[in-house]
């Protein structure tokens, strides 16, 4: 364990930045060009992992506890959002036979 | 310290096959694979409890919950919908000025002020319990009732409902 502890003190923060700005971008991208919901809908899921390793490293790093609660808290809502969010993407298929999110451009108006 | 770099560059491959795979069932499947490098994450910050929660929940429920939702659906390749390019080149356009303005922004920010070096204990089961239920208790209380809204929720919204469907 000592020896986790002395890897950890040599990567710098900016780096863990970086990486949770590079998950996150590729979630917003995953959204943008994807038509199929549940692909959307995990997209979502990166964005929400990728600022919980951010708020874990900056807990780690400034020697905070309240940041992973807050972690275990997001993790919570996120298995709520995803159990609402797949009963309403079952919804819709059930409904137009299709989960592409064109068909519900009439939500825009 | 090199581990950080491959776990990092697995992370970043996997989430990437996510979002480029046609097929949805390959898509989840890199997505456990992309949940798992965060575990190794978790892991090598030394937050131990955040690292068996992430195992549980996400690998265990949310994928299961994602798999079993894309075999009820069966879907078949050809509806499949697919953007055009234009949309496409244009979504990689906005999210890679998303990124320079992300990691621009990093670059200003001192982090000098918060680098005093992880502190190794607090990511314990034990310090985070004495937080949990001393500091945060009523949100803890709180997202019980949550847990309970979204089941009720998503059972109602998932059944069929015969009273509305005339045939």
């Amino acid at each position: 364990m000592d020896n986790i502890t002395a890897t950890i003190q040599v990567v710098p923060l900016n780096h863990y930045i970086l990486l949770s700005a590079i998950i996150f971008t590729i979630g917003v991208i995953g959204v943008l060009i994807r038509r199929n919901a549940i692909i959307i809908f995990m997209s979502v899921e990166l964005m929400l992992n990728a600022v919980n390793l951010l708020l874990t490293a900056f807990s780690a790093y400034s020697g905070d506890a309240s940041g992973q609660v807050f972690v275990f808290f997001i993790m919570a809502l996120a298995a709520a959002e995803v159990a609402v969010g797949l009963a309403i993407i079952v919804m819709v298929y059930r409904n137009t036979n299709s989960i592409d999110i064109n068909v519900l451009n009439r939500l825009k108006w | 310290m090199s581990l950080f770099y491959l776990v990092a560059f697995l992370s970043i491959l996997f989430s990437l096959l996510v979002i480029f795979t046609k097929n949805p069932v390959h898509s989840v499947l890199y997505l456990i694979a992309t949940f798992f490098t965060f575990t190794i994450h978790y892991i090598l910050l030394n937050a131990q409890f955040l690292a068996v929660v992430n195992f549980i929940v996400y690998m265990g429920a949310i994928m299961v919950l994602f798999l079993f939702v894309l075999m009820l659906m069966n879907l078949n390749k050809d509806t499949e919908p697919v953007k055009s390019n234009l949309i496409k080149i244009i979504g990689v356009i906005a999210g890679g000025a998303l990124l320079v303005t992300l990691v621009g922004a990093s670059k200003a920010l001192q982090t000098s002020a918060v680098s005093a070096g992880p502190n190794s204990e607090i990511g314990l089961v034990e310090n985070l319990g004495k937080v949990l239920f001393n500091e945060f208790l009523l949100p803890f209380e709180l997202s019980s009732l949550l847990l309970l809204s979204a089941l009720v929720g998503a059972i109602l919204l998932a059944r069929k409902d015969k009273k509305t469907q005339n045939g």
